[in-house]
């Protein structure tokens, strides 16, 4: 029998009080835990600070030397 | 963190030194149309990622997007319409899929891929940028005055143009790592294209009070008659950081980037230009970038909210005056007092002041400031100087 694909999970701790608000804050939405609420909003945070991650890369360390270079000369630094 | 670039990624449209060579070598075989000041200036814009996302100069879809809905086709938020006009005479044999140079000055600015050659309604541009068609408009006028066709396309720069503010030119790239260097998480950008009073200083004080750094970025470039000369605006900024503002707080840079005076989408478009630099915040004050009576005094702030994608938080600060009362400078919000106390800084007072010779009273305009602007000659730009930019 074809052995079935599941994601898997791992533990991290919050605070019990922001567990608590989280579970309040849930209530009646279309969240059905707090860990699938959590999830859900690191996924988020997490896309957002891999973007700002690529951005920062896009200048590359030679790239970046010149122009903290530049910027001495000009006397902004 | 500083703001995320428009449209997610920073256009770089430059080439290596050594893909240049090439190109200008190859630019010698096409056709060629010499590019004016302005013109010119957006070409540079766009290469260093101060337009992005744009890739080069509007195609039809996109400039009727923009006209109508104020946004690129890509549903991403764009206000002003950056285009190229040219007349049929200059692209003869042209066709879509051309490429072809772009000069300024007699020499290769860049190289274009022409997509699209398109005709435009000059007048259905104003009435929808400017809000109207009025040749009294500056905007009006001047857009009344361009080329019959609009070509569209990315385009590859090869050269830069000259910078009498070379000291003061900094791109997106370089504004984002000395933003990074400096710390700064929050950036307020204030846009201008007059000398400082008191009342700008009160406004960018307040916002820096708030926020890690601010960047002061003037627009040079063409301007209507009476407005100040580029050199005096950079002149009388250099007066007011030395002597009244703390030095690691401020970063002081020009755009070269004509005014349209369009009003509240010119507005959005100063915040995006900003965003790209790297601010996370953009001072809109009272009539931001208009002109006569064209538009309402706070009308860009409404503006403002039909964006909650735009991606940098305006700063929505009222018009500054000193209050007799209250010793200080002031807003409307902040100040009990009945108009009887309060001195309002009138920038065509000012105008007339500096040009009969003298010094503006303290609580308008800070003495070195004042002095500064004094000593040249003529501070202001004149009908013929409009009329033909260089």
């Amino acid at each position: 029998m074809e052995q079935q694909r599941r994601t898997r999970y791992t533990t991290v701790s919050i605070p019990v009080t922001l567990y608590e608000r989280i579970k309040r804050l849930i209530e009646g939405t279309g969240f059905t835990s707090v860990s699938q609420f959590v999830t859900y909003v690191l996924r988020e945070v997490v896309a957002e600070m891999e973007e700002e991650k690529l951005r920062s890369e896009a200048v590359t360390e030679e790239e970046k030397r010149a122009i903290i270079e530049r910027l001495r000369r000009l006397g902004y630094l | 963190m500083v703001s995320r670039p428009h449209g997610g990624r920073l256009v770089d449209r430059t080439v290596s030194p050594r893909r240049a060579e090439r190109l200008v070598e190859e630019a010698k075989e096409l056709p060629g149309i010499e590019l004016s000041p302005g013109l010119a200036a957006d070409v540079a814009n766009i290469a260093h990622g101060v337009y992005s996302p744009l890739e080069g100069f509007l195609v039809q879809e996109d400039y009727l997007s923009v006209l109508d809905d104020m946004r690129l086709g890509n549903d991403i938020p764009w206000t002003i319409p950056i285009v190229l006009d040219v007349d049929p005479s200059e692209i003869t044999g042209v066709r879509e899929g051309d490429d072809i140079a772009l000069y300024y000055g007699g020499k290769p600015l860049a190289l274009m891929r022409v997509e699209e050659i398109y005709g435009w309604d000059k007048r259905e541009y104003a009435a929808k940028v400017f809000k109207t068609t009025d040749p009294g408009h500056p905007g009006v006028r001047k857009t009344l005055k361009r080329k019959e066709l609009l070509i569209g396309g990315p385009i590859d720069l090869v050269s830069e143009i000259p910078e009498p503010f070379e000291k003061y030119r900094l791109w997106p790239k370089e504004t984002r790592v000395l933003f990074e260097l400096r710390g700064w998480k929050t950036i307020a950008a204030f846009q201008t294209r007059n000398v400082p009073h008191l009342g700008h200083e009160y406004v960018q004080k307040a916002a820096l009070t708030f926020t890690d750094g601010l960047f002061i970025n003037p627009l040079v470039g063409w301007k209507k008659p009476g407005d100040y000369r580029d050199e005096v605006i950079v002149e009388a900024y250099q007066a007011l950081i030395k002597h009244y503002y703390p030095r690691d707080s401020v970063v002081f840079s020009v755009l070269r980037m004509e005014m349209r005076y369009a009003g509240p989408r010119e507005a959005i478009h100063h915040a995006i230009v900003r965003k790209n630099y790297g601010a996370t915040h953009f001072i809109v004050g009272r009539d931001h970038a208009g002109v006569g009576d064209y538009y309402g005094p706070y009308e860009a702030w409404d503006l403002f909210k039909e964006f909650p994608d735009l991606g940098i938080t305006p700063l929505f600060v009222r018009e500054a005056f000193y209050c007799k009362k209250c010793g200080q400078m002031v807003n409307e919000k902040i100040c009990p007092h009945p108009e009887e106390y309060r001195v309002r800084i009138s920038g065509t007072k000012l105008r007339e002041m500096i040009k009969r010779g003298e010094k503006p009273p303290e609580y308008m305009m800070r003495p070195e400031v004042a002095e500064v602007i004094l000593r040249h000659p003529n501070p202001f730009i004149t009908e013929d100087e409009a009329e033909n930019p260089r």
